[in-house]
């Protein structure tokens, strides 16, 4: 039984001479505990269809398709202020850049009592209590000083820290993580992924992990979701995905982790560029770029092919599954 | 804080050094003691003899020095048309001007914040599009024409409140003629408090705006939102402390125009202040009350002035008052 | 480079021009009070600054359409038998010229300021945009009001009311500098960053052909939207000054020195010659502010924040 199941899920953005779609026709769903991934290339939606899920798409996109089931729950159709129910307590978010999520003119106490005091109807002794406690899960030095800091006084590593700790002040059932670590150093960038892996894993809170980068995917996640030019084109098992990937562009993304080159080699490259939303190309998005393209692809935009645990939309796949 | 505070303060003198110097030069220039000493009768030689006992022959740094020495102790000279001391003169109408524009002052931040909050987060309504369209035309009415406007249709037309003057004062302790506490003083304040913040206001409206709707799109406030906070608190707390601290600033810089606005109020409402006496000043050619206008001015200006920087550096966390501010 | 910019703006701009009525009706407004304020020589009934055509006796009339107004005083007459509409028209080209040369002359010592700011940095950097602040804090109305009372006091009425055109422009140019400094300083800091300014400098072209031939064109925008607001704000500034009789004179008269020569009788029930002038002042500075913002929503340039 999933905890949270997306259906068919449009997000557009209307523009001057028409309506641009960021992404269409999106289902996935995720279990109680599970950890899932969405890659893809900016501009492929991934972010979008993260913050679709709270509603909290940019102006002036809306959702213009499309159900989010959240313990039967459809946040979709909620008023706004059901849904804020929702949002921070349930359901919450670690955004990309710490140095921008974070109030720069409130205390780390303040952004971090006021959910408790909000979700909980806690009190500020005990919120506060409440908030210490998991600043010192998230491995904050000396919270008890911290707490009274404002943002500035916070390395961008620790300000992450704190994203996290308010991330999880609720108990959440579901965190949506928007690419977490992209913004910090490479050196505290494994620190802090291993640090979200530890505290969904021992307070089993599914996770939706979005990045571009299918080396953290593979760590973190059990199961992962490839996004291209705003629609899911494979989807399974992380393991298979990474191993045994069947969609062309799945394929080319990993042959051009740097892993797979051996030194002094060029790194591998698919060829081209992810089309921009305003012209995506008709049938398959990836045919340009495709080295399996067939007057198919050209004309309609493949459905999915069901395999095990995984499915892909890809012209291709199909016919070498129904052969 | 106290390090900030003297590198503050130590600004704060060299802008009144500079008023000082131009005071100084005014006077030299314009003044002639002499003649409003002993008038046109006397002699050539006389008045060489009389220039050298008063030191007016002196270089220039030394008559500088003897000004600022007299200046410090309040002595800037008699007024030649009141034949008092300048600075006594400037001071009893110091009340008046406060007073306006304390009226003004609280008429702005009455109505600019709550205003301008609603603008902000309803920028697709008809009463923000009346709003904004109304502070446009706010902003293009001069002062002075406010003013004459309010004039017309309150006093002359439909006679609901007096045309001109401060109306009936009080003493307070101190000397201190206030026109607050009695019915006929605030009848007297409402009109000219409207003119003075008439482009003001709408300045300010359109300021916490585009301030507001800016600080919207912030990383930080999509955050508060996905936290689930209420909207009151998202906007109201979230959103309008970082609104507000770019609009201290500005308030700041506004100091200025609002004291040369008060000039042009008091003008037209001849309202007894500083302005007024200055401009009857200027027309009279009372050098010494000219002088003590603009070093008035000037204190008031850097008083207040350095007061909005400290209030900006207490609000603003990501300032340290210790080192330099950002 | 320049053409590109061109190009690009000439298409945005038109098509957004074209659409919006309140820009086409600022800009038709604005349009026809400088023609006609521009031609009043030719057009205007009466030359106001001719004693010879002006009679003492045809003061204080009402306009033609009330009962005891005349037709030859379309809008009436002002206390010294100067037919207000030729006075107005006069009186508007007074204070048009006024607002367009003073914000020229800030125009080109901020923009030099400016650009020399940027470019050089350092300590002139430092000094120039210290001094900027401590001018811009002092506002250009309070310099003005003093600087112009001690001249007027120091010259005595008489030569001041000659030389007063060019004293409020004078005053006013130089005073509002820093709007155009900051702004430009800001964007030749952002436009020193990209790659293009590096290129030239390494083709070999000396820091005053960077500054003018490639810099200065890609601020352009901001400088647009600037002017057009500094025009309307110098033409307020210019009405206070002569409203306080620290402007022009009452022979001379700009819009501002109609409306103190018309306050004072407007007790008397002479409504005209405050209103009229009035009335004309504020379509000015309104259609100018309206144009401006329309300009700003356009173009979007970056302006100076802190």
């Amino acid at each position: 039984m999933p905890i949270l199941e997306i259906k068919n899920l449009e997000v557009r953005f209307p523009m001057r001479g028409g309506e641009l779609i960021a992404i269409r026709d999106i289902s996935f769903s995720i279990d109680r505990g599970e950890r899932l991934g969405i890659v893809g290339e900016s501009g492929a939606g991934k972010s979008v269809a993260a913050f679709a899920i709270l509603r909290l798409i940019g102006r002036p996109g809306y959702i213009s398709g499309g159900q989010i089931l959240f313990e039967g729950n459809d946040l979709a159709r909620l008023s706004p202020e059901q849904l804020r129910q929702f949002r921070g307590n349930q359901i919450t978010m670690i955004f990309q850049d710490p140095m921008m999520t974070l109030n720069p003119v409130l205390t780390i106490g303040t952004q971090m009592i006021e959910c408790l005091q909000t979700h909980r109807g806690m009190g500020r002794k005990q919120a506060r209590k409440v908030a210490v406690e998991k600043l010192r899960r998230v491995a904050i030095p000396s919270p008890e000083a911290r707490i009274d800091q404002y943002p500035h006084e916070l390395s961008g590593g620790m300000r992450q820290r704190v994203v996290i700790a308010i991330a999880l002040l609720t108990d959440p059932a579901i965190i949506i993580a928007d690419e977490p670590t992209t913004a910090l150093d490479v050196t505290i960038q494994a620190e802090i992924m291993e640090l979200l892996l530890a505290l969904c894993e021992t307070h089993q809170v599914a996770l939706i992990l979005i990045t571009h980068d299918l080396g953290v995917v593979s760590e973190i996640t059990q199961r992962a979701i490839v996004m291209y030019a705003g629609r899911i084109v494979e989807e399974g098992p992380t393991r298979d995905i990474i191993e045994r990937a069947r969609h062309p562009y799945t394929h080319g993304l990993i042959d051009a982790l740097p892993e797979r080159t051996h030194p002094g080699q060029r790194l591998n490259q698919i060829p081209g560029s992810m089309p921009s939303l305003v012209d995506i190309p008709p049938g398959c998005a990836f045919h340009p770029r495709c080295e399996h393209v067939t007057d198919l692809c050209q004309t309609r935009v493949p459905g999915y092919t069901l395999l095990d645990h995984a499915r892909v939309a890809c012209h291709w796949v199909a016919a070498q599954e129904q052969s | 804080m106290i390090a900030f505070f003297i590198r503050r303060i130590g600004q704060a003198m060299i802008v009144m050094f500079v008023i000082s110097l131009i005071a100084f030069s005014i006077q030299d220039n314009l003044g002639d003691p002499l003649r409003e000493l002993v008038g046109q009768s006397v002699s050539e030689a006389e008045r060489q003899v009389l220039r050298d006992e008063m030191g007016l022959n002196d270089p220039f740094l030394v008559q500088y020095w003897r000004f600022l020495k007299r200046a410090v102790k309040g002595d800037l000279g008699n007024s030649y048309f009141f034949k008092r001391p300048a600075l006594e003169v400037i001071l009893e109408k110091l009340p008046a001007t406060v007073e306006l524009v304390m009226g003004a002052t609280l008429i702005i931040l009455l109505f600019s914040i709550p205003i301008g909050v609603y603008c902000a987060i309803n920028p697709r309504s008809w009463l923000t599009k009346l709003m904004m369209g109304t502070s446009i035309i706010g902003i293009s009415i001069p002062v002075f024409l406010t003013a004459i406007l309010l004039i017309y249709l309150f006093s002359i037309e439909l006679g609901w409140f007096p045309s001109f003057g401060r109306g009936e004062t009080t003493v307070l302790f101190g000397g201190w003629h206030t026109g607050l506490l009695t019915r006929d003083g605030l009848m007297h304040l409402i009109l000219p408090s409207i003119a003075l913040s008439s482009i003001m206001l709408p300045l300010f409206i359109r300021l916490i705006r585009s301030e507001m709707m800016e600080v919207l799109e912030q990383e930080y406030i999509r955050f508060a939102w996905a936290k689930g906070l209420t909207r009151k608190r998202i906007w109201f707390l979230h959103a309008l402390k970082n609104t507000l601290l770019p609009v201290i600033t500005v308030g700041g810089v506004q100091i200025g125009t609002m004291i040369a606005y008060t000039i042009l109020t008091e003008t037209v409402f001849q309202w007894p202040g500083m302005g007024f006496l200055f401009l009857e000043a200027v027309n009279r050619v009372d050098t010494p009350l000219i002088i003590a206008y603009l070093i008035v001015v000037g204190l008031i200006f850097v008083i207040t002035n350095t007061l909005v920087d400290l209030i900006y550096g207490l609000v603003n966390p990501t300032v340290k008052l210790t080192g330099g501010a950002a | 480079m320049i053409r590109h910019w061109r190009l690009f703006v000439d298409s945005t701009f038109l098509y957004r021009f074209r659409r919006d009525k309140v820009a086409i009706a600022s800009f038709s407004l604005l349009l026809l009070m400088v023609l006609l304020s521009f031609s009043s020589p030719l057009i205007a009934p009466f030359d106001p600054y001719d004693p010879a055509q002006i009679d003492i006796m045809d003061s204080d009339m009402p306009p033609a359409w009330q009962a005891e107004g005349e037709p030859r005083f379309p809008l009436g007459t002002d206390a010294q038998g100067r037919d207000m509409l030729s006075t107005i028209l006069y009186g508007t080209r007074i204070s048009i010229t006024i607002g367009l040369f003073a914000v020229l002359l800030q125009s080109i010592l901020g923009i030099s300021l400016g650009l020399i700011a940027g470019y050089f940095g350092g300590r002139i950097d430092a000094f120039l945009m210290r001094l900027a602040d401590i001018q811009l804090s002092f506002s250009t109305l309070m310099v003005a009001i003093i600087v112009l009372a001690i001249f007027q006091a120091s010259f005595g009425t008489e030569l001041y009311n000659e030389l007063a055109i060019f004293m409020l422009i004078l005053v006013i140019g130089i005073a509002e500098w820093p709007q155009y400094a900051r702004t430009v300083r800001a964007s030749v800091l952002a436009e020193k960053k990209k790659e293009y300014v590096d290129a030239v400098r390494v083709i070999g072209l000396g820091s005053g052909q960077i500054m003018f031939r490639h810099i200065l064109p890609n601020t352009l925008s901001p400088i647009l939207v600037i002017s057009t607001v500094q025009v309307a704000n110098a033409i307020m500034s210019e009405a206070a000054l002569s409203f306080l009789g620290l402007g022009m004179p009452v022979n001379k008269p700009s819009l501002g020195s109609l409306i103190n020569s018309g306050f004072e009788y407007i007790l008397s029930g002479s409504w005209w010659i405050t209103a009229f002038p009035a009335l004309v002042l504020v379509l000015l500075v309104l259609v100018i502010n309206l144009l401006g913002d329309w300009l700003r929503d356009v173009l979007n340039p970056k302006l100076y924040k802190d």
